[in-house]
């Protein structure tokens, strides 16, 4: 029983880093675009 | 007033799924033929019907953007399918740890198992699909059409429980007239869904808000691109 808490909530805290991991990615490429853009 | 909204529910959430645990481990009794692996089901069952809405919902959403052509709708079931692909992988990773110990099997490739583990390839293909294809509006397409035939098998799932009588176990639920739980467990499982609820809303509206950056990174890419 307590592999399955540990699965369930070791599923959820993954998808959580993936999204702060992809959140990062997304700033840093919006950054990068946007100066692409006022250098132009 | 959107962060707000996400600390609100944020707090909820912790509030809840403190108080669950809490009721689960502490206050509830164990079941009388299957002991302690019974707990499960107060996770499974949230997870569950999170994972099966959020997939039509999303195909709603699928069926609206292909209707107006507006990518704000693909946004939102993108979104909504990702975070509902989480609580289905707890939904078939919890359902297989609960069967190891009552049937001793860790699957069985019974129709509401196999509906369901096809339910998530389909929802992971929408998602491998997305990250194939650059264009949005083919993208969006696409993705949309596979979304919906993912949206049938997930109605089938959620229905398979009253249509088939295999090894996964019939309604339990007074709602879905089963035969009920001891009182409080029944109680505590809508609770958690409750907190379950408030953890979805917040990943999906971090998901959503992905989104918008990444359409914005198209625009200003496509902008660049043009002078």
């Amino acid at each position: 029983m307590f592999y399955g808490f540990l699965a369930a909530w070791l599923i959820v805290i993954l998808y959580v880093v993936l999204l702060a991991m992809r959140e990062r990615k997304l700033r840093r490429e919006l950054d990068r675009v946007r100066q692409m853009v006022e250098k132009r | 007033m959107r962060d707000k909204i996400l600390y609100a529910l944020a707090a909820i959430a912790a509030v809840l799924l403190t108080r669950n645990l809490y009721t689960i481990f502490f206050v509830l009794g164990e079941e009388k033929n299957q002991g302690a692996i019974w707990r499960i089901f107060e996770f499974h069952f949230p997870a569950g019907i999170l994972g099966l809405m959020g997939f039509i919902v999303a195909t709603v959403f699928s069926v609206v953007y292909l209707i107006t052509n507006d990518l704000r709708y693909d946004a939102i079931a993108a979104a909504i399918n990702e975070v509902s692909l989480m609580f289905a992988a707890i939904v078939l990773v919890t359902g297989s740890i609960w069967a190891r110990i009552i049937w001793g099997v860790w699957w069985a490739w019974e129709a509401r198992l196999t509906s369901m583990l096809i339910c998530w390839l389909i929802f992971a293909g929408y998602l491998m699909l997305r990250r194939a294809i650059d264009e949005p509006t083919q993208r969006a397409r696409l993705s949309a059409v596979v979304c919906i035939f993912g949206g049938v098998d997930a109605v089938i799932v959620y229905k398979s429980i009253e249509w088939y009588r295999t090894l996964h176990p019939g309604p339990v639920l007074t709602i879905r007239g089963g035969g009920g739980m001891p009182p409080g467990w029944q109680e505590t499982a809508y609770w958690n869904l409750l907190a379950m609820t408030c953890l979805a809303i917040i990943l999906v509206m971090v998901r959503m808000r992905q989104e918008t950056v990444s359409r914005e990174i198209d625009s200003l890419r496509r902008l660049a691109h043009s002078f």
